[in-house]
């Protein structure tokens, strides 16, 4: 039960970081469309994109170490690659990923990101069902990983 | 009548450049502050922790003995907690008639219409995270936590965004 209550902190916490940058900045906290902004858009607009990235990173890293966060590897490196593709495509395309619509969008009483998160959360619960219940999901990744270790080693 | 010459450029209809006023530390100070509480807020909930977020969206657990079974609800909870908030906070922010605190305009989108650009999207978004169990903000909270995983997962995140920008 405490973590559930620790995911509830965590979650206020969230809410209100999203709140302080929309009345202090008046911007969306939406991580994909920060991310993407200090990639296209021009330097002189960006400095507080930085700063909220700087203060993602720093204060996660900070924390993870603080609270002793485990570390498990779930995901083989080979599939994580296609996997942030995916994801930095599709957050992009789709104009907002986790934190933009199921946060952002969804306090704004968005009906672009109910239908968002509703799709996202079906795609993902279905991926999910895939690789974790369909047994030869993996041996692919394992494969081209052999492989790979073969080059390398000689 | 008074005070005329402190009144300067935006009275006169000459507003500061956009960019100027976004620059200004004070803003800049608001935005690192509101991406380190985001960051402890992931942190603390468990959601930079992959394995929390598959055993979430793995709702094949949920029939497996009772009821929660080996599901984990805790995304929910997160979600619950922030969205709570967001709600609050945003029906008291009066966003359609003043400024923020910091800076000269809000930037929000105003946009309505469900097209298939979101739609697929957010379906693509969706397979990558549930592969993963990262997203954008959990990916670059546990950034530098010392394992390859996340590093790779960015690195890849990275161009995949430059690229939707492009389409």
């Amino acid at each position: 039960m405490n973590e559930y209550a620790e995911a509830l902190q965590g979650g206020i916490l969230v809410g209100l970081a999203s709140w302080i940058l929309l009345a202090g900045v008046g911007r969306a906290s939406g991580v994909s469309g920060i991310t993407h902004g200090v990639l296209t858009t021009r330097q002189q607009s960006s400095p507080w994109r930085w700063a909220f990235l700087f203060g993602l990173v720093g204060s996660g890293t900070f924390f993870s170490w603080a609270l002793n966060v485990p570390y498990v590897q779930v995901t083989h490196p080979l599939v994580l690659v296609p996997a942030g593709f995916l994801v930095g495509l599709g957050a992009v395309m789709g104009s907002g990923s986790a934190s933009g619509h199921a946060i952002v969008g969804l306090g704004r009483r968005s009906r672009r990101s109910l239908v968002a998160v509703v799709t996202f959360a079906v795609a993902a619960v279905a991926t999910v069902m895939v690789t974790t219940h369909v047994p030869p999901a993996a041996w692919w990744a394992e494969a081209i990983w052999e492989a790979l270790h073969h080059i390398v080693g000689q | 009548m008074m005070g005329a010459p402190a009144t300067a450029p935006a009275e006169l209809g000459v507003p500061l450049p956009k960019a100027d006023a976004l620059g200004r530390w004070s803003a800049v100070t608001v935005a690192f502050v509101s991406g380190c509480i985001f960051a402890a807020g992931l942190t603390l909930s468990g959601m930079t922790q992959p394995e929390k977020v598959i055993a979430f969206l793995d709702i094949k657990e949920m029939f497996v003995g009772s009821f929660p079974g080996k599901w984990d609800p805790s995304l929910a909870f997160v979600v619950l907690g922030a969205l709570a908030v967001a709600l609050l906070g945003f029906a008291l922010t009066p966003y359609a008639s003043i400024r923020p605190w910091f800076t000269a305009d809000f930037m929000l989108s105003n946009r309505r219409r469900v097209d298939g650009r979101l739609i697929l999207g957010a379906l693509l978004f969706g397979i990558g995270w549930g592969l993963s169990g990262y997203s954008p903000a959990t990916a670059l909270a546990s950034l530098l936590t010392g394992q390859i995983d996340t590093v790779l997962f960015v690195l890849a995140m990275l161009p995949g965004m430059w690229l939707a920008g492009k389409l």
